[in-house]
Formats: structure tokens, sequence, C-alpha cells
């Protein structure tokens, strides 16, 4: 069972019901719930829209797009019915955040997917989850069945004439459906392709209806949003970007965990004070700031480094979905490489041959590479395929293989020359990988 | 419809996916939450259960099988009665996962994929399972298991073992 961890640091928002059994509904209510929908329900969607705005929450997927911006281009009138997607796929390596949500306040995800439904006009909301969350599935379907027994959920929502269904969904294993277009494949009984955009989903999406999708932190903030009022939820956070942020910090760190930070918290703090310093009193080698497809930052680059959307973008990598993972100096960067590069040539869908070849090769590369294979020249045509991956696929999956790959290459390349002509892994612990896909 | 008596798959089951495929705006929704509790109970994807599903859902069994084969953790043959998932994924490899993954090839004499010869425990390496924070982790069946060490997975073993002995299945 996922274990909780605290720091004085935190701000607890999202996670201030985590531990105290609010899974159940009546609990759930004790704490405050509902009242955020209720209020949403007396004051209508353009007031919804207005305080999500002003409390400056931007998606935590990955992409960090304003929320009430996001909602606000949903059109007013539509002739197919419109749907909102909560998006619990969590696959990014390296994240692990949205599962402590859906074990600890499942009620916060269905109270965020209503009022985003009063919010765009929908009548109803999936979640879904991926299909290894299946213990959370059942915690998720049972919550939302405790919601419709209260009259939360249903035709008259709260004994008012407004109505919104909930739908549970679970996923069967893919990265690529975390993806916004391929989720609604998926959800339509189909393989997880993406699609081409545009359209967007906010105009043609689920079932070719208009659609919001969210990722599940995302949802689960809006409740405490509506709650505390948007400007006050703004302030927690850095410029531009509202709120807090559940980091995820994993890897070689002595209290690994989700932390509730405010958005712009140093990230060399992250790391030295909140998570307990490096394992052993080992040295930092490396950072992966926000799930296994961010550029990876040095020791030097994290010093003065505040974690939100704009500063780590500045930096040259990503927040990306706030899996920060901890690197010391046992760990082979060529390794490191050929292991992230894998996990995308395993998930690639296939789809657009940038993407597909691309991961293909940089594995069977790095895979060679590693074995001590490599010669210079392999080096350069490792960064030569990533960057001619980058911006030429359907989908940022193929950006998410390059740029991290760039990354490695470009900031240890020292590291890869020391690999050269026979050389053996200097950090090799096991047997270099078998050659067999080479 | 003539399912309800010639399924393949258990009276609650069937009734399962009676509700299921009336649960979505389009009946087809239905279909990767069908095929995932379908192999729950029959062990794997089977011809017979794509041949069902298709019938249900209106559509063809190639449609059935198209999809099917996109998604890691639907499989065509059975598995062990435990499925041992290791994620050697970053923050697993880290803190571990191929030591683990390593010990687990030894201790059940079978890799990558294979299945015990007494079909208890089959095992895999897979990508990420979500719980990063607390690695290294693997999932047996749906059951996670993490912060793992050596020691600690032979008695996860033991318990499952243990389980049998008991029949509590
Ligand atoms: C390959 C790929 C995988 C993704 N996986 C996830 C995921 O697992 N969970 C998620 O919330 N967003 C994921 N996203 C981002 C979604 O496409 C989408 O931007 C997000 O759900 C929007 O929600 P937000 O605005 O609340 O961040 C992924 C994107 C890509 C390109
Ligand atoms: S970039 Fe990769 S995952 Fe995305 S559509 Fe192309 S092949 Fe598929
Ligand atoms: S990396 Fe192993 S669970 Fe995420």
């Amino acid at each position: 069972m996922p274990r909780l961890v605290s720091h004085p640091d935190e701000v607890k928002i999202v996670t201030s019901r985590f531990g105290k059994g609010a899974a159940d509904i009546d609990r759930f209510l004790e704490l405050g719930g509902y009242e955020s929908t209720r209020k949403a329900l007396a004051q209508g969607p353009e007031w919804i829209i207005n305080e999500m705005k002003a409390s400056g929450l931007r998606g935590r997927g990955g992409a960090g797009f304003p929320t009430g911006l996001k909602w606000s281009f949903v059109p007013k009138v539509s002739a197919k019915p419109k749907y909102v997607l909560v998006n619990g796929d969590e696959s990014e390596p390296g994240t692990c955040k949205d599962h402590l949500i859906f074990l600890h306040d499942p009620h916060a995800v269905i109270e965020g997917t209503i009022i985003a439904g009063l919010a765009i006009g929908a009548k109803t909301g999936f979640i879904y989850l991926r299909g290894e969350y299946r213990y959370l599935i059942q915690i998720v379907e049972k919550a939302v069945a405790d919601a419709y027994a209260k009259g939360f959920l249903g035709k008259n929502i709260f004994g008012s004439d407004t109505e919104f269904e909930i739908i549970v969904q679970t996923g069967a294993g893919a990265y690529e459906v975390g993806e916004e277009s391929a989720l609604m494949e998926s959800l339509e009984g189909k393989r997880g392709i993406p699609r081409i955009k545009p359209p967007f989903p906010a105009v043609v999406g689920l079932y070719g209806g208009p659609t919001v999708i969210n990722n599940a932190e995302t949802i689960a903030s809006v409740p405490h949003i509506l709650a505390m009022g948007g400007p006050a939820y703004a302030a927690v956070g850095s410029e531009r970007n509202g709120g807090t942020r559940l980091f995820g910090i994993s890897g070689h760190v002595n209290n690994p965990g989700i932390y509730e930070l405010p958005m712009g918290y140093n990230l060399k703090k992250m790391i030295y004070e909140v998570a307990g310093g490096i394992r052993g009193g080992r040295t930092l080698k490396a950072v992966v700031p926000g799930g296994s497809s961010t550029p990876v930052l040095l020791p030097h680059e994290i010093e003065t480094l505040g974690m939100d959307f704009d500063q780590v973008g500045k930096a040259g990598s990503m927040l990306g979905s706030g899996g920060v993972v901890v690197l010391d100096d046992t760990v082979c960067m060529v390794e490191f490489a050929l292991r992230t590069i894998s996990f995308y040539q395993h998930e690639s869908c296939g789809w657009c041959i940038p993407c597909r070849e691309g991961t293909d090769w940089l594995k069977k590369s790095l895979t060679r590479f590693h074995a001590g294979f490599g010669t210079m020249k392999d080096i350069d045509n490792i960064q030569y395929l990533a960057e001619n991956m980058m911006g030429r696929t359907f989908c940022p999956l193929g950006d998410a293989a390059a740029m991290p790959t760039l990354g490695f290459v470009k900031k240890f390349r020292k590291e890869f020359e020391d690999h050269l002509d026979g050389k053996p892994c200097p950090f090799a612990k096991h047997n270099a990988p078998e050659l067999t896909v080479v | 419809m003539s399912t309800e008596t010639m399924s393949i798959f258990s009276p609650a089951l069937a009734a399962r996916f009676d509700a299921l495929v009336l649960k979505y705006p389009v009946k087809r929704s239905a279909l990767i939450p069908m095929l995932l509790y379908a192999q729950d109970e029959v062990g794997y994807v089977s011809d017979a259960v794509m041949a069902e599903i298709a019938e249900r859902l209106s559509i063809t069994a190639l449609d059935v099988k198209n999809v099917a084969s996109y998604y890691s953790m639907l499989r065509f043959k059975p598995a062990g009665k435990y499925n041992v998932q290791v994620c050697t994924n970053i923050s697993c490899m880290l803190r571990g996962a191929y030591d683990l993954f390593d010990h687990l090839q030894e201790k059940l004499g079978i890799g990558h994929k294979g299945v015990t010869a007494d079909g208890l425990f089959s095992l895999e390496e897979v990508e990420c399972i979500g719980v990063c924070c607390w690695a290294p982790a693997i999932q047996v069946n749906y059951d996670f298991h993490d912060d793992l060490t050596n020691d600690k997975v032979d008695a996860v073993l033991a318990t499952y073992r243990a389980k049998v002995k008991e029949g509590v299945s």
C-alpha cells in the first residue's frame, strides 16, 4: 500500500483529505465535500469559468494548458452531446500522483467532473483509469455508486433540474492512450491511435461531441478552487502558475513520495530538504524533473530553479507530470538513456515513421553502445536521429522520446565517449544487455 | 440474444456484460473492459472469448482481435495462476528492479513471459505500473507489492503459495 509522506513546507489543498477516510461518502461530506458542487450549481457556468481563470490553474497532465481557458473554448450550443473526460491513464514513468487521489479522495474527482460538466453544459462525464489500477477502479466505482444513491448524480442532481451521469472506464495497458485523442479512441472501443488535430477535442471530441479532457489532478483541484476562491488559489503559486502541485519524488532520495508543494518551489530544496537528500549520502548526478519524457537537468541547473511550467521551460526542460526522478553518481547515463528510449519504442503506436522507426533505431544504437560496440559516429547519429524526430509526428510521443535522448547525449557526451571502442560500461553492475535486438 | 444461453462466460459475468453494453452512449465502448474482464475469468483472450464479445457488440471477431492486440495487458495464451509483473522502468530500475527481476527469474526458474511447470506463476517484465515513489514494485495479477527487496519478494511469493495450499484461490 502506498505510504503517505509529509513535510512542513507542504501546502495541503488537493491532499488535504488524504489519510482521512474520505473515500467514504459520509466522511467526505463531514469534511466539507460536495459544498463546491452546490455552489457551482447555484452560481452557474460563467461564474465557474471566471473562478477557474482567476485561479491560474494549468493542466497537471503535462502540457500545462490553462484549464479555465480550455473550458471556455467549448461551444455553448452544440447539436451533439458534450462530454467531460477525466484522464486517469497515468502512465508516464516516474508518475504516480493520480494513484493517491483515486485512493484517498475519489469524491474530489467526482465533484470536479460534475463542476466541469456544469461549466461547459455537459450531461455525461467519463473517468478513465489505466487497467492496472483495478483496485482503484473499484474504489472510484463505489464512490460513483454512493454519489448516485445520495442524488448527487443522476437525473436531478442535488434536487435541481440538472442531469449529470458519470461512467467509470478501464484501460488495458497502453501509454499512448494517455494522449487525449487516443484516449477518446480507446473509450470508443478502438486501438489507441491518436487523431489528427485540428479539430481539437473542445469542438470535436468523444463520439464527435465537444469534449473537455483534463488530468485527474487538474479535476481534483477544481472543488478546492471554488471553495477557496480563484484568486486565493492563484496566490499560493508563482507567477502565471496558480496553486500547488503534487510532486512525486522517486529514485535515489531518502524519502521518496508524493508531496504537495506550491508551484515554483525550488527544486534543490525539494530534493535535499523535502525528500531528505540523496540516499547513502552520495552525490547528485542528474534530475529528470517531470516524468521520463522531460530532458535531464544537471546539479548546477537546479540551484535556483523554481518548479513551475515557465521556469522549468526556460531551463530547457519541462515540468511535465511533476514526476521528479533523482539520480545519484552510481547511474550509467547510457543505460538510463537506453531504458528510457526502450519504453518509448515499446509504446509507439507505429502510425508515423519518424516515431516508429526513430525510437527503434535509437534503442538499437543505445543497446549496441552500452554493450561496448559504439563508435564516435554513433553519438552524432543518435543526436541526428532524435533531432529529426522532433516535430515530425502526429502526436507528441515522438518528441517525448526524442527530447530526453537529446538531453542525455548533449549533457553527458563525455560519458558516452567513455563507452567507446569496446570499453565495458564503467558503471556495469549487470552484464550488458544482450545484442539479440541489434 | 442467444449468447445468454450459449455464453462461454459464467452467469455472473454474462449478466455483467449484458449491463455493460447498455452503459455507454455507444455499445462498442464496452469492448476493452469486456476483454479484460473476460481474460480475468478465462485466463486469456481466446478465440471463443473474441467470438462471443464480437457477437455481443455486433462487430466482427477480426475487429475485436485488432483492438485486443493493441493493449499490453491482454494476452492470447494462458499465464500462470499468479502473473508476476516486475516494473523495470526508470524509478524502479534506480532502486534495484533488475536485481529483483534476476532474483525472480532464478527463484521461479523461468524468464520473461515464462510460466512455471506447475502453472502457479508466470513472470513478466513490464513498463511503469504507477507506483514509482514506492519502488521497486511488482504487480501480481492486480495486487501491488512495493518497496521490495529480494527477501521481501520471497515472502510475497510464499503468501501466494500458501493461498493455494489453503485453497483460498
Ligand atoms: C503520449 C502521451 C501520453 C500522455 N499520457 C497522459 C496521462 O497518462 N495522463 C494525463 O493526464 N495526461 C497525459 N497526456 C496529456 C494529455 O494528452 C492531455 O494533454 C491531458 O490529459 C490534458 O489534461 P490537463 O489539461 O488537465 O493537463 C499524455 C500525452 C501524450 C502525448
Ligand atoms: S508520434 Fe508515435 S505514438 Fe504518436 S501517432 Fe506517431 S507513431 Fe503513434
Ligand atoms: S517506474 Fe516502476 S512503477 Fe513507475
